[in-house]
């Protein structure tokens, strides 16, 4: 070891006290350059929502899809944009908290100024970016290939859309808490992801499904959010139902957040 | 206790339970001035790094007090982290980070953070900035958790057992680095399983036994309190009162259990020369002879034992016991 400690210390103008943005940034780019690492979870993140979502068209081709008021472009594009938050974000970020607890760098991370939400949201900025740029590009793509018309209510495709990523996050923090190890994540990750395949209407519109069967499909998290963003682009949604969308959401973020209080640990279990 | 502005850390009854009802911390009581260098022994589990992870807030202690700088460290974090550094007992930085990567993250999220190029050179990882985590040896890894703990110059340095895994010319360097650091008038706080650490670096230590602390003080008060041995087999025929006076000796203490004498002495050449001019003298041979200079290790080894005779007895009496000696 080479070096003094006061060698050029004190003259330096690096004393700054750090704040809560300039503390994300670090931990985000640390994060892009790992993600950026992990070809894998590269791979999943670019190509798992492309190939679920040529696999929702084809079942929507075949459908009447007018009979619900809906076109190809309104069905797919809330399909597409979900397994984003599903497939991309949510899948992504199970393995990423679970991988970062294993080898302690949750724990080294909470001995720092940075609180624990901080932590939680700085390791998730990497996979947000990557789920937003495949959103935008999706929503291009969309747009253009399907055909589709502008949405007739904007706010509540955003709404849609800014509810269904923090869900995502919310909810990989409150399933990392139920998983063991990074191999354990294909398995704790499983219900999320089916339950919202196959009961939130991304292969199919919810009102196809019999009336109790859709009732309760309504429920789980993301259908409220496909709704929101179906919906609001096809005008067929009202204010009223709107809300109750919302609070659906609302009822599983609050969830999420009472399992991770309880259940989250910051350091692997031995 | 009372409360003092220059205990820059300042525990009370301390205790902490896990999950499972096992109770890893049983009432520590410790205060660390500022500028000190505090060392906490103690075997394999005896609660060295549960207790200092209270210390740096990570957990809420299940009873007791902690202040660090005045403040609670676990509901008061933010008020105490940006002026604490704190190494862990395993690293806990990303394996596909490189070492530059790695402290730049930190610098981010350091108050007053040095330049990183300054951190690695001051642990000697200047020339492996490129590598990754992944790759580092154990030593390596341990000099990169070093750095990242002094990185933003703290007011208390948090080190668990910061040369585990070093060769000797690493520990010797972090040694420099840590005395240095205390030079400037950072406070710290190591845990060692090194006595030579401890003896080398403290300024006070303290020895923890299954959650306990079974001696505290100055490393020479601690070895004071456990003075030198000497003890042998009585020859056949002989009785204690055969002996040279044991006052003359030097002997403070005396203890005979079937035929075996033990002797505790501060002037341990005195003793022993007596003993053997006597026995010269005498033409008898003092068999299972065996003479013990006080040292740190000498102290831990008899407070382990101690404990171990006696489990169950509390650290207040293993004290008093030392106290009385």
């Amino acid at each position: 070891m080479s070096g003094t400690l006061t060698q050029g210390a004190r003259t330096t103008a690096t004393g700054a006290r750090t704040t809560t943005a300039g503390r994300m940034k670090a931990m985000a780019r640390a994060e892009l350059i790992l993600l950026g690492r992990h070809k894998a979870g590269l791979v999943t993140i670019l190509v798992m929502p492309l190939i679920l979502t040529f696999a929702s068209l084809s079942v929507a081709k075949g459908m009447d899809l007018e009979q619900y008021g809906l076109s190809l472009g309104t069905m797919l594009i809330p399909t597409a944009l979900t397994y984003v938050m599903i497939g991309s974000i949510y899948t992504t970020l199970v393995g990423t908290y679970v991988t970062r607890r294993e080898e302690l760098v949750l724990k080294r991370l909470r001995t720092g100024e940075q609180g624990d939400m901080e932590i939680l949201a700085g390791t998730s900025i990497a996979a947000l970016v990557a789920g937003l740029v495949q959103s935008v590009l999706l929503l291009v793509a969309g747009v253009v290939l399907l055909d589709a018309e502008m949405p007739s209510h904007v706010l509540f495709v955003a709404v849609g859309i800014a509810l269904g990523i923090a869900l995502a996050v919310l909810l990989a923090v409150a399933t990392t808490a139920f998983t063991k190890s990074v191999e354990g994540a294909q398995l704790t990750i499983a219900p999320v992801m089916f339950l919202s395949m196959f009961g939130s209407g991304l292969f199919f519109p919810l009102e196809a499904l019999p009336d109790t069967a859709a009732t309760i499909c309504e429920l789980l998290p993301f259908s409220p959010v496909v709704e929101l963003m179906r919906g609001g682009w096809s005008g067929g949604l009202t204010w009223t139902g709107a809300m109750g969308d919302v609070a659906v959401v609302a009822a599983w973020t609050v969830l999420s957040v009472y399992t991770a209080k309880k259940r989250f640990h910051w350091e692997p279990r031995r | 206790m009372t409360t003092n502005a220059e205990l820059v850390i300042d525990v009370e009854g301390l205790r902490r339970t896990y999950a499972g009802g096992f109770e890893a911390v049983r009432s520590v009581s410790l205060s660390v001035a500022r500028g000190e260098l505090f060392a906490l022994l103690g075997t394999n589990g005896a609660g060295k790094t549960s207790t200092l992870e209270l210390l740096e807030g990570l957990a809420a202690p299940t009873a007791g007090r902690v202040r660090v700088l005045g403040h609670d460290p676990y509901t008061q974090r933010s008020q105490v982290r940006p002026r604490v550094g704190v190494m862990l007992q395993e690293g806990g930085f990303p394996s596909q980070l490189t070492v530059l990567e790695t402290a730049r993250m930190w610098a981010g999220c350091t108050s007053g953070a040095r330049p990183v190029e300054e951190a690695l050179e001051l642990v000697g990882l200047g020339g492996r900035r490129a590598v990754r985590v992944l790759q580092l040896s154990g030593g390596e890894r341990r000099r990169l958790d070093l750095a990242m703990a002094v990185l933003g110059r703290p007011e208390v340095l948090f080190l668990d057992e910061p040369t585990t895994g070093l060769d000797a010319e690493g520990r010797h360097a972090t040694w420099e680095l840590v005395r240095e650091m205390r030079d400037e008038g950072t406070t710290v706080l190591l845990t060692t399983h090194y006595l030579e650490e401890a003896e080398e670096l403290a300024d006070r230590l303290a020895i923890m036994h299954e959650g306990r602390i079974a001696a505290e003080g100055r490393v020479d008060d601690v070895v004071a309190a456990h003075p030198s041995q000497i003890s042998f087999e009585l020859p056949p025929g002989y009785h204690l009162g055969d002996l040279p006076p044991l006052g003359t000796l030097g002997v403070t203490e005396h203890h005979l259990s079937g035929r075996t004498v033990k002797l505790s002495t501060q002037q341990l050449q005195r003793a022993a020369t007596g003993l053997l001019v006597w026995a010269d003298g005498a033409g008898v041979e003092l068999r299972g002879l065996d003479v013990r200079s006080a040292s740190l290790e000498e102290a831990f080894l008899y407070i382990a034992r101690e404990a171990k005779e006696s489990t169950g007895t509390t650290a207040n009496t293993t004290r008093d016991e030392v106290a009385a000696r």
